[in-house]
């Protein structure tokens, strides 16, 4: 069994919240489609989802629940089925007092973070509408739908197919379509199932009353005592009396809902360069055309990139499954890719090492392959030029690789400036700093002289005991590193490196550095951290010995 | 059916001539380390597009990194090279240094590291870079005694280093040598820099490098430094030859005092 649609936290809303699993009912569509990116006039849905929160089903028991938030040591009804709205009960009143109205209550305490979880959930299911989500919360949802709704069958279809689902599923729905996004989410409040053409929003929304625009309750309640009822009354009024009453931000809203200017809703993901996606009539749930499906969609992919130059950087496959749940798996590659076979492999290689394997449930039904950043792929003469060839090869492989075990794991070195040994290089992810490495500058080496730096760097410095030295600043005779003790055959030294003095945090002590050799041949870089008397002294200002530690093996 | 016999056998009778003959003739494309006792031995060098082991105790971890950085870039000769390590590893003897390995005369800019967090991902990890023709060399790194490391694995990596040319280094380190398809097998240690008055520099990389296994040869044991300025091994300078136990004896007070030497 998959998990549904949300998960069971806390309360009772989420409890029935889990138990809704089932098929969604989306139009069944076994059309390919390739989406560009473009912007033309916006369509906007938004669709209000879980606003009251009450559930199927909840009406037959007839007992109104109600979920309840602290605020300033009240406790006051966060939101109310329609059994408690027939009860006569509202959201803001105290729980005292609807006690005393409606005794036989039952109170959740409310969780906006699983209601957060939900919606983004609620989300992440639309993406299959429009790869363009925005989340109003608490709870509501944006989806541009420009240029998508045909896909559907028509904006009508699309709203009914958006609402009917989350219906299912036990949420109360109220949708509607408008050009911008504030007349969109102003007719929700009111009325669900309204699709306004543009131009018409004025018109659409005018009779509504103005608490449909969600404004502050202060606004609210002063337009209402102003005699202001509706929306269509205050646009009657001239902008200027409205600003100079309820303030600038007030006029904008209004002016957004009557379709004069849009806010630009904020998408939860950045739109992909290139989508294309598959439909099943009937869910797939087996590793082989999971598999296939994939390779077809890469093809697909590859060709419409392919007519503008451009390869992939980073790749995303969703899966959406039949439950409502969503897996985004996404890789990324060092050099664009332009082939088929190696956005297949990547992606095969991605899938073996997954922690939790791709758990396809009841099913998915949608499979979706989005390129989320594309490059202009420079062609280059292969067979000629052995070494692009092998740049390639290489480039090929750190992909594989990053694919399966992770970006951060794949590492080219950098030099950094700086004298402090442990700062002096940097691991950055190969795909995106190969080309960096490879023309990096490294210090040149002293010739003739033997290693002066360790093959091989503690990142932390490992402390050695030292019994004595003959004079205080001087190296040891002995150490014990390890529980081993090592006796000191060979001494170069002192090198002094010390620290950041310049800065505000580099109070560190003055190292030190000796290069030592010991009776078996091994060969340490160990340092005394800080000087002697000056620098080492207790809270008496007396000197105190200082702490050695082992920094580096020679080879 | 006589002539056929015949034939048989004298072409079993060629074969084995072959095997067994005591070809002090270098075979083709092999790479010299520089160290003429162990070429001749080697028959000319290190065989590439093969699996070389070298394993140390755990202490002895910087002289065995050593040892196989220079194997490294003899073999992989300016082509990039694949560095699989061990999360573990890192923790036990320390990452590896690029100032080091560039004191060393390598070229940290053809160096791709691959941090894998356990011998499973190690492995297929450097399975997979044995297989991209455009390396020069992968090795692969492992502390202790890696159950997984087993027949079986390094079959896979020979004929993984086989089939693209690639050659498969493996450090083992804190472990001890079980059967494997290995061309070569080295057990190193660190070895003395040699005795000189205190002015003397020392402290190249020297490793007391045993043979213990060679498939087209004998084994033996010598003591190589490697030349950070020529990039190769070679034979001690100015060390008393031969030397086979490890000197572990001298009085290090009296030694200690006469190596002081103060950096200028």
């Amino acid at each position: 069994m998959g998990t549904a649609l949300c998960q069971p936290t806390h309360g009772r809303w989420q409890d029935s919240l889990s138990r809704l699993r089932g098929r969604v009912g989306v139009g069944v569509l076994s059309t390919n489609n390739v989406l560009r990116k473009e912007r033309a006039p916006t369509r906007i849905a938004s669709s209000d989802a879980i606003r009251p929160p009450p559930q199927a089903g909840e009406a037959k028991k007839e007992l109104p629940s109600v979920v309840v938030v602290k605020d300033h040591n009240a406790i006051l009804l966060h939101a109310v089925d329609e059994a408690a709205v027939r009860a006569g009960l509202s959201i803001g009143l105290p729980l005292a007092n609807a006690r005393a109205i409606c005794p036989e209550l039952t109170v959740y305490d409310a969780d906006p973070a699983a209601d957060l979880k939900t919606l983004n959930d609620i989300a992440d299911w639309c993406d299959r509408f429009t790869p363009l989500v925005a989340l109003d919360a608490p709870y509501g949802l944006f989806l541009d739908i420009t240029g998508c709704a045909h896909l559907f069958g028509g904006e009508r279809a699309l709203l009914q197919i958006v609402t009917n689902a989350l219906s299912r599923r036990g949420f109360a729905v109220s949708a509607a379509i408008a050009g911008t996004s504030i007349a969109a989410r102003t007719l929700t409040r009111h009325v669900s199932g309204k699709i306004v053409a543009d131009g018409a929003e004025a018109q659409a929304v005018g009779p509504l009353p103005v608490s449909a625009l969600g404004a502050d309750s202060a606004v609210t309640t002063g337009l209402r005592r102003a005699g202001l009822k509706t929306i269509g009354d205050v646009a009657a009024r001239a902008p200027h009396e409205i600003s100079a009453r309820f303030g600038a931000a007030f006029t904008t809203l209004l002016s957004h809902a009557l379709g004069q200017g849009d806010a630009p809703i904020s998408p939860r993901k950045p739109l992909p360069d290139y989508i294309v996606e598959k439909r099943f009539p009937e869910p797939i749930a087996t590793d082989t055309v999971i598999a296939l499906t994939l390779s077809s969609l890469a093809k697909m992919l590859v060709a419409a990139m392919d007519k503008q130059g451009k390869g992939a950087r980073q790749l995303e496959a969703s899966f959406f499954r039949t439950d409502g749940a969503v897996r985004a798996i996404m890789v990324e590659t060092g050099r664009p890719v332009t082939r088929p076979e190696m956005i297949d492999r990547l992606f095969s290689e991605r899938l073996d090492a997954l922690n939790d394997p791709l758990d396809p449930g009841f099913g998915f039904d949608l499979i979706r392959l989005a390129a989320g950043r594309t490059e202009i792929v420079v062609q280059q003469q292969r067979d000629l030029d052995a070494t692009v060839h092998d740049n390639d090869e290489i480039s090929a492989l750190i992909d594989r690789i990053a694919a399966r075990i992770g970006g951060k794991r794949v590492v080219v070195h950098l030099p950094l400036e700086s004298h402090i040994p442990e700062r002096a290089a940097l691991a950055l992810p190969a795909q995106h700093h190969q080309a960096a490495a490879s023309a990096a500058a490294w210090p040149e080496r002293v010739a003739g002289e033997p290693p002066l730096r360790p093959l091989r760097l503690f990142e932390q410095p490992e402390p050695i005991k030292v019994p004595f030295a003959s004079v205080p600043d001087g190296p040891p005779h002995q150490f014990t590193w390890r529980r081993a003790l090592h006796a000191v055959v060979r001494v170069e030294g002192p090198e002094r490196i010390a620290m950041e003095w310049w800065k505000q945090d580099g109070a560190a002590l003055t190292r030190d550095y000796f290069r030592i050799e010991d009776a078996e041949g091994q060969r340490f870089w160990i340092f005394r951290d800080g000087l002697y008397e000056s620098e080492l002294r207790d809270e008496e200002d007396k000197p105190v010995p200082a702490n050695w530690y082992v920094h580096g093996l020679f080879a | 059916m006589n002539g056929a016999r015949t034939g048989t056998l004298a072409s079993l009778r060629g074969s084995i001539a072959r095997i067994e003959a005591p070809s002090d003739a270098a075979m083709p494309n092999r790479i010299a380390l520089g160290h003429a006792g162990a070429d001749a031995m080697l028959r000319g060098g290190l065989a590439p597009a093969a699996l070389h082991e070298v394993f140390a105790a755990g202490h002895q971890g910087g002289a065995a990194t050593g040892f196989i950085a220079g194997l490294a870039g003899l073999i992989s000769a300016r082509k990039p090279l694949v560095w699989v390590r061990q999360d573990f590893s890192d923790r036990e003897n320390g990452a590896l240094s690029m100032r080091g390995l560039a004191e060393l005369g390598l070229d940290p800019r053809l160096l791709v590291t691959v941090r894998a967090a356990d011998v499973d991902s190690g492995l297929r990890t450097a399975a997979d870079a044995l297989a991209c023709d455009a390396l020069g060399a992968v090795v692969l790194e492992i502390w202790g005694q890696a159950r997984q490391l087993d027949l079986v694995a390094s079959r896979k990596l020979t004929l993984a280093a086989q089939a693209s040319g690639v050659t498969a280094l493996v450090l083992r380190i804190a472990a001890a040598p079980i059967p494997s398809t290995a061309e070569t097998r080295w057990i190193v240690r660190a070895a003395h820099s040699p005795p000189g008055n205190a002015a003397s520099p020392w402290g190249a990389p020297r490793v007391e490098a045993e043979l213990v296994r060679n498939r087209h040869g004998p084994v033996g044991r010598w003591i190589m430094e490697w030349k950070c300025d020529e990039c190769q091994f070679s034979e001690p300078s100015a060390y008393p030859q031969p030397v086979a136990a490890t000197p572990a004896h001298r009085p290090h007070q009296a030694q200690a005092r006469a190596g002081h030497r103060l950096a200028s």
